[in-house]
């Protein structure tokens, strides 16, 4: 596998704008004629098609959601950065990507993260345009707050429903096109494989998830905005439907899966209460700053916590980290948390949880202040728990988030199959390790107005133009291989329901390779992953028929998937025998559990190759080579 | 922590769009109060599928209240009880022992059912298509603090924003009305000067849009402000109906 990352030549600061200076691009009567096929209607894809559509090029966009609206994004609670340093606290491009490559651990592709730091403004300036209604100062102009890894106020929001509302932005931008004839968008409508001809991405297979059609979709050049992998973890802040399947089928056509092991793994979620649980709900990042986190003192201490005194409490995060104290960043806190749990320190029912306190700002702000900032927040931890966090704790909890890994692109976003794009969380580019709160919506919307619009235009400028029928035969062939695929899993008629695989798959990936991880834990889970994978293919029930609406076999279809992909992020995790941001092996941490890595030899993005059913897939990598920023050991104390 | 539940739940079945459906009777047993009433759902359906029964389809995805996706009428309201809540953030806590519990898909003609309790509301997007938007492309905009706007106009334009456009107004309504859906985003857009050029144009072709999917009228029962997730105020209609009639005044809106 070649992984060329096709970075331009120049120094670092330039290297975006010379790009754009010297990149192909294609004249307006001739973009109309070029089509592109956006699978994933989030932040990222949502606007690569409303954008690609308003250049003139013709889009057909599928999600399977009954509407775009409704993709993941729209979940992200807290904010969204831009190095505007509006509050003159002295951020600045620069800042923000020392920041966002500090943050990653030393793990993200330099000129990737720079440019995303460099577009950052322009998405904030697009987003009010569009009438992105962000949160305001008396003065009518924009507000910032602060998220965790940063020392400056570089987060706007809006309200807890920031990801809705820019969602919401792409969305309308992207009607406008359906309006105009520029895009076409099936909803309901899954991906379920990628089409090459000579080599190269010319198309989809999907199914219709009304009636169970199968069938194809031709073009120049496909888009992967599909998200992230989290829900292979069964338990995740990911949405329902989340899944894999594009990614993952794309992989087993021949794109490189890189970092698979890089999950993240989010501090402040709502905690597991019984079996039935069927996700877990994010509480925002953006509570960190006005809530402290503790946990009792003394080991089993059952107390309410209304009872437990001041001296005998521990802000441990404040403790450990003072300059960053609560606002340290995802990985750190997670780890932490999981260091008191494990010394016996956790409260709630369970002990797998911590304190989450606001008395201190109540008493500072008032409860006023806080319900504004928080309001829906609290009421929606209300829902869940039954709990008023006004006059007690929230108690809070680790849970998978987010995926910093996923398919290897190069600096035009092309994956190692050409014509293949894949945007936002589906691919690897610009957290590393570990994404630092609120920078996974300015990815999404990066890639999606900013870089794609000019990447994809080099390509088409680089490249034969040629869109194959779907009536060929590599276009019949993969429809027959999907078909037979969903055939078989219904015809297993075992005992078994996809649900209860995956939740066992779920929980093994949790505890082999969530938090911690060791060598002896993933070998363990590499071999529990092959004896759960046998029986699913033995054992599984699926009720119903391919051609209509079944919610079983969807589920079971990507299930199916997770069942190999917990394998690579497991072996992956085997692999880098490091710690480095979200991937922590026990073996390598510092003496006060920080994790430890190793420049010297896993410094580079590890790149897996799929060589077929039942043979092992191929490590590659890409050096990663630092110009600019001295690696140094992560330090927020 | 208190008992479980056992409860009983009459579904709306119905295999597809073309075909007739009816209320069928199942068992929830041991039911968690903590469970979601969706995870309630899902433990009935676990046991459904191990008898090789079909189990109930029922749409739903991010399950914390802010997708839109899930969209049932338990026991006649839409998205249940529970005032601001989303059928699956709604819990078990307040449910008890022996209920019976009536679960039905949104009940209107713009929203044809698909199967059991999922719909098609694909009309909503169409509304949007029709100008629930700023037009304005990517490209190079000016600043965004260029432009201010006053916080009470950028509160007023997000609490409009807020909608989920999950469609539990229209399901409530005796009309199968949209006005809330439809005047919270002319409201949202309205309200900001960004999208003040085109308030006129806009306001006039989603309201016709609306009419074209066969939205009834809005004749102030407020019941739609009553069952929204998101407490969106049944005044922005008010706001729209103004803005209608003003743009019908000033002329019928270029159409293109």
């Amino acid at each position: 596998m070649k992984l060329d990352a096709k970075t331009p030549s120049g120094p670092l600061t330039t290297k975006w704008s010379r790009y754009k200076e010297e990149c192909k691009l294609v004249n307006p009567a001739n973009k109309r004629k070029f089509s592109v096929i956006v699978v994933g209607t989030g932040l990222a894809g949502a606007s690569a098609a409303a954008s690609l559509g308003e250049l003139g090029y013709k889009v057909t966009c599928f999600c399977y959601q009954d509407t775009a609206r409704r993709a993941h994004s729209i979940a992200a609670q807290g904010g969204i950065n831009a190095a505007k340093n509006y509050p003159n606290d002295g951020d600045s491009v620069q800042r923000l990507f020392n920041d966002t490559i500090k943050g990653g651990d030393y793990r993200a592709r330099e000129a990737n993260v720079y440019r995303l730091a460099e577009v950052s403004n322009a998405i904030i300036d697009q987003s009010v345009a569009q009438g992105v209604p962000f949160a305001r100062e008396y003065g009518g102009l924009l507000a910032n707050r602060s998220f965790g890894g940063a020392q400056v106020s570089r987060t706007f929001y809006a309200r807890g429903q920031t990801g809705q509302q820019l969602l919401l932005g792409a969305y309308q931008a992207l009607s406008r096109q359906v309006a105009k004839g520029q895009v076409k968008i099936y909803s309901r409508t899954e991906m379920l494989d990628l089409v090459l001809v000579d080599g190269v991405a010319k198309g989809i297979v999907v199914r219709d998830m009304v009636t169970g059609k199968i069938s194809s979709y031709s073009a120049d050049a496909v888009v992967l905005a599909t998200g992230g992998y989290g829900n292979t973890f069964y338990l995740s802040t990911n949405a329902r439907g989340c899944n894999a399947m594009a990614i993952w089928r794309s992989y087993k056509r021949g794109a490189g899966f890189a970092n698979p092991c890089y999950t993240q793994i989010h501090p402040t979620c709502i905690p597991v209460s019984g079996d039935h649980q069927s996700k877990l709900t994010l509480m925002s990042e953006s509570l960190r700053n006005d809530g402290r986190v503790w946990v009792p003192k003394t080991k089993g201490d059952k107390r309410p916590p209304s009872q437990i005194p001041e001296s005998e409490r521990d802000y441990y995060l404040e403790t450990r980290y003072p300059s960053f104290g609560n606002l340290a960043p995802r990985d750190v806190t997670s780890r932490a948390a999981k260091l008191v749990c494990d010394e016996g320190r956790g409260v709630g029912a369970s002990g797998l949880g911590v304190y989450l306190d606001f008395a201190e700002s109540i008493g500072r702000l008032g409860k006023k202040a806080i319900e504004e900032r928080y309001g829906n927040l609290f009421e929606m931890y209300e829902r869940i728990t039954g709990e008023d966090a006004y006059e007690s704790p929230m108690r809070i909890f680790p849970a998978i988030h987010y995926t910093m890994g996923g398919l290897w692109v190069d600096y035009n976003l092309m994956s190692t199959i050409p014509g293949l794009f894949v945007l936002g969380e589906a691919n690897f580019s610009d957290h590393g390790a570990n994404r630092l709160g609120a920078s996974a919506l300015m990815q999404g919307l990066a890639d999606g107005y900013f870089v794609l619009p000019y990447t994809i235009a080099n390509y088409f400028g680089s490249s034969k133009k040629f869109v194959p029928s779907t009536d060929a035969p590599e276009f019949k062939q993969t429809e027959q291989a999907a078909s037979e695929h969903l055939k078989r899993l219904l015809s297993i008629q075992g005992s078994r329901t996809p649900t209860s695989f995956h939740r066992e798959l779920g929980k093994l990936l949790w505890e082999n390779c969530g938090m911690a991880r060791s060598d002896q834990s993933l070998k363990t889970a590499i071999k529990k992953i092959a004896v759960i994978r046998e029986e699913f293919w033995k054992n599984l029930k699926v009720t119903g028929s391919p051609g209509e609406l079944n919610q079983t076999l969807e589920l079971a279809n990507r299930v199916s998937d997770y069942m190999e992909l917990g394998e690579l992020i497991c072996r992956d995790a085997l692999e880098r025998r490091e710690s480095c941001g979200g991937h922590f092996r026990v073996e390598y941490q510092t003496e006060d559990h920080e994790a430890k890595r190793d420049d010297d030899n896993f410094s580079h993005v590890a790149v897996w190759e799929y060589q077929g059913a039942g043979k092992e897939p191929v490590r590659n990598i890409e050096p990663l080579q630092y110009e600019v920023v001295t690696m140094s050991q992560r330090s927020y104390k | 922590m208190s008992k479980e539940m056992n409860l009983t739940l009459k579904v709306w079945k119905q295999k597809d769009q073309n075909s007739p459906g009816r209320m069928k009777t199942y068992q929830a047993k041991k039911v968690s109060p903590d469970m979601s009433f969706l995870e309630m759902l899902d433990v009935v359906n676990e046991e459904l599928i191990h008898q090789g029964q079909d189990p109930i389809a029922f749409d739903s995805d991010c399950r914390e209240g802010i997708c839109g996706t899930c969209s049932m009428v338990i026991n006649g309201t839409p998205h249940g009880p529970m005032k601001g809540t989303t059928a699956c953030e709604l819990h078990m806590r307040h449910f008890k022992d022996g209920d019976v519990i009536a679960i039905e898909p949104w009940r209107a003609k713009p929203f044809p059912v698909l199967r059991d309790l999922i719909t098609n509301r694909s009309a909503l997007d169409r509304i949007i298509q029709a100008g629930g938007y700023i037009s304005v492309s990517t490209g190079n905009p000016a600043d965004a603090n260029a432009l201010p706007v006053a916080k009470k106009d950028a509160d007023l334009a997000m609490d409009a924003a807020a909608c989920i456009g999950c469609g539990a107004c229209v399901a409530v309504c005796k009309n199968a009305s949209a006005m809330l859906f439809v005047s919270a985003k002319v409201s949202h857009l309205g309200l900001l000067p960004q999208g003040k050029p085109e308030r006129d144009r806009r306001v006039w072709k989603m309201v016709s849009q609306m009419d074209k999917e066969g939205f009834g009228n809005c004749t102030n029962t407020y019941a739609c402000e009553a069952v929204c997730p998101k407490k969106v105020s049944a005044l922005f209609i008010a706001r729209m109906n103004r803005d209608y009639a003003l743009s019908v005044a000033k002329g019928q809106p270029d159409a293109s």
